[in-house]
């Protein structure tokens, strides 16, 4: 059997592709190996309950918030409160503006190379420097509108990064007029910026067939939560799984039992778990999760710009589920103009700037699970504390991990369809980049890891001699 | 009155005061840690090094050595600050102060010393001991980990809330404060849960439970508030 290996970049975390061809030079089997381990759940142990939300959020520097209010809603189900319905509020504010900044640099920082340059460009010139140097206003807008969701947090949580805001029981500052009014004044033109991406996006999209036919498309569960009346959901609601042809297969599972409904396998070749539907078993349970689990599972986004464009998104699969992992892109594009609606929303809401939002309580449950939809997908944390609020256990799944079967399965099609011979072309190591970029993982969080993404690709043969071998960015 | 120099400034001081007194009276900045107004001082943590240049250059800590007529003190030099970063070095690899998480991040005593004192790096090993920290008490939590071993909290509960319930046990760099003999805190039969420990400790060894990253804001000038206010005999 022969071997090929692949490095990643441009994505958040260290990566390996490995390719491995028979004897008739043919693909036998593709794994993308997250390479890094961390070590979060075990130093975790031993901490105060109090310190959880900014401890985990320590997990990633890009996602910092979606770690932070996740464990917050895990340490609230430990103190048994609802917190005021301002702080939820609030919350739902600073994750709509996580949203909006990190598909932001998902698109136009790490994607948006590949879109705009294509696949076979050069490499030097095929990343973000080629893309102001191609389309200076996209590039711009990319960085304006990145801005945008990270002055949300900052005006919430008094910085972009880290802010240790969100604590049990609701968050520790409330939103100023003048905080409010600075968001609402940038609102038009975040707007106008994802309009135009999204334009962009749909006109292009013919001129992407191939890659949009070969990028991970095929059927699979997608799971994400959902409004009780089945709208797109990113902070509460419950648990919906759909299948490939957009058919509910298991609605209103209650987020803190994902123990009875989730499985986590492990391989011997990544540090990062494999998570799957139980009742279909391991690998068949294979789901996917983020932008387009959560477009393909909700039944309206709730707000007008957003619910026109998801029509569109719906009509690419005829109404059933968009299998395609190239469209994970899409999703996310219509994802930033319905959190830029809900956030237009929340602005004009005068509880938005009450001063209750905190609940003091001790220690009422000995266990809690928080789950919410992080960018990349669904977030789980799971601690368990002792009398006192001592962290005894702690249980995360991570939006990339839930995507690593399905991670897999999309190398594994790419190579397929691109690998002839027994050599890495660039279009080849570009694409199966590309696939995984798609997802826009974050390995660093995945395995609770740091670093940046380089990512190797290498070849073997059939009796495991390493044929080929690139890397790019270690 | 007592005449002496420090920094070359010629200071004058009373009877009995400390190197430290005479220098804040001077104006004279000498950094500290273990030392708290309305506590007696104890030389614990040799942050506030000086220097007694006709005693031959001896180092003193100047919150524990009373002024001598014609001292010449120096109280900032490249020397002592050497001396006093390495000192800080030694205190956080000791134990585990990380910042990022700590209920005092932004309102800690130690943090504010590294940053006055240009710790940029550690060059020691950091000892990373596994510690326990109790949440015991109903209103207070300790956590070890993050202890510098001051006894600022020791010396309130005995000199200024006179309850004498916490103590220290062990030796050397195993020293641990404890409660009453070694009990968790919430068990102890003498804390009054005054709080007194919890305000007068420099970092976030000692806090209100319920308080998350950065909430913790220390009033340690409430001990010499407390003693002022107190009637002599």
């Amino acid at each position: 059997m022969r071997q090929l290996r692949i490095p990643v970049t441009r994505i958040e975390g260290h990566g390996l592709i490995t390719v491995h061809l028979g004897e008739d030079g043919r693909v036998r089997e593709a794994r993308f190996h997250v390479t890094e381990v961390r070590g979060f759940e075990r130093f975790c142990l031993g901490r105060t309950l109090w310190e959880m939300p900014a401890l985990t959020a320590r997990i990633c520097g890009i996602c910092p918030v979606s770690h932070l209010l996740c464990s917050a809603k895990a340490c609230d189900a430990i103190l048994a409160v609802r917190i005021p319905r301002p702080a939820e509020k609030l919350r739902r504010l600073m994750n709509l503006g996580q949203i909006v900044q990190s598909h932001a640099l998902s698109f136009f920082h790490l994607s948006s190379p590949d879109l705009l340059l294509g696949w076979d460009a050069d490499p030097k010139v095929r990343n973000v420097f080629g893309v102001v140097a191609f389309d200076r206003k996209l590039a711009l807008d990319g960085i304006r509108l990145r801005a945008f969701g990270q002055e949300i947090i900052e005006i919430l949580g008094g910085k972009r990064i880290h802010p240790a805001w969100a604590v049990p029981g609701g968050v520790n500052n409330p939103l100023s007029e003048e905080g409010r009014d600075r968001i609402a004044a940038k609102l038009p033109e975040a707007l106008r910026i994802a309009q135009d991406a999204l334009s962009f996006y749909e006109e292009h999209m013919a001129s992407w067939a191939e890659e949009i036919e070969h990028f991970g498309k095929f059927p699979s569960l997608f799971m994400s939560l959902v409004g009780p009346d089945g709208s797109w959901e990113h902070y509460g609601g419950r648990i919906r799984f759909v299948d490939a042809k957009r058919r509910i297969v298991a609605d209103g599972l209650d987020p803190s039992r994902y123990q009875e409904y989730i499985g986590e396998a492990v391989e011997t070749w990544s540090y990062l778990k494999f998570p799957y539907y139980k009742p279909l078993g391991y690998p068949e349970g294979m789901y996917r999760v983020g932008p387009l689990a959560r477009l393909n599972c909700c039944e309206r986004f709730g707000t007008k710009l957003a619910d026109e464009a998801l029509l569109r998104f719906r009509a690419v699969a005829e109404g059933k589920a968009v299998t395609a992992s190239f469209h994970y892109h899409y999703a996310r594009l219509i994802e930033i103009l319905g959190a830029l609606e809900k956030i237009q929303e929340l602005l004009s809401d005068p509880e938005i700037l009450s001063r209750r939002v905190r609940a003091e309580a001790g220690i009422n449950e000995l266990e809690g699970v928080g789950v919410h939809e992080a960018p990349r997908g669904t977030l789980f944390h799971h601690y368990w504390v002792d009398e006192t609020g001592v962290i005894q256990r702690v249980n995360l799944i991570v939006s990339t991990g839930h995507n690593n079967l399905a991670m897999n399965r999309t190398v594994a099609q790419i190579a397929e369809h691109w690998l002839n011979g027994r050599e890495i072309t660039e279009g080849l190591l570009n694409r199966l980049e590309g696939g995984i970029r798609a997802y826009d993982p974050c390995l660093s969080c995945s395995v609770h890891a740091v670093g940046e993404m380089p990512l190797k690709v290498v070849l073997y043969g059939p009796d495991g001699e390493v044929i080929a071998e690139r890397t790019r960015g270690i | 009155m007592i005449s002496l120099t420090i920094d070359g400034i010629r200071v004058q001081a009373e009877e009995g005061e400390t190197i430290l007194e005479a220098a804040k009276k001077a104006g004279i900045r000498i950094p500290t840690l273990c030392y708290l107004e309305g506590l007696s001082p104890r030389g614990a943590c040799r942050i506030c090094l000086v220097e007694v240049r006709n005693w031959g250059g001896r180092l003193v800590p100047s919150c524990a050595t009373p002024v001598q007529e014609g001292m010449e003190v120096v109280a900032n030099s490249p020397r002592l600050r050497e001396l006093r970063r390495t000192i800080l070095e030694m205190i956080f690899v000791e134990r585990n102060h990380i910042c990022a998480f700590c209920v005092s991040n932004g309102h800690c005593e130690l943090q504010d010393l590294a940053m006055e004192l240009g710790m940029d790096h550690v060059r020691f090993p950091y000892r990373w001991p596994l510690l326990p920290l109790d949440l015991s008490h109903e209103k207070y939590g300790i956590d070890h980990n993050r202890c510098v071993l001051c006894g600022r909290c020791v010396r309130a509960c005995a000199e200024v809330e006179g309850a004498m319930t916490w103590g220290f046990s062990g030796r050397g760099i195993f020293t641990l404060v404890e409660a009453d003999l070694g009990d968790p805190w919430g068990k102890s039969k003498t804390c009054t849960g005054c709080g007194k420990c919890v305000q007068a400790c420099p970092t976030g060894a000692l806090f209100e439970k319920g308080k998350a990253t950065s909430e913790q804001v220390k009033k340690p000038e409430i001990i010499m508030e407390v003693t002022e206010r107190r009637p002599r005999a």
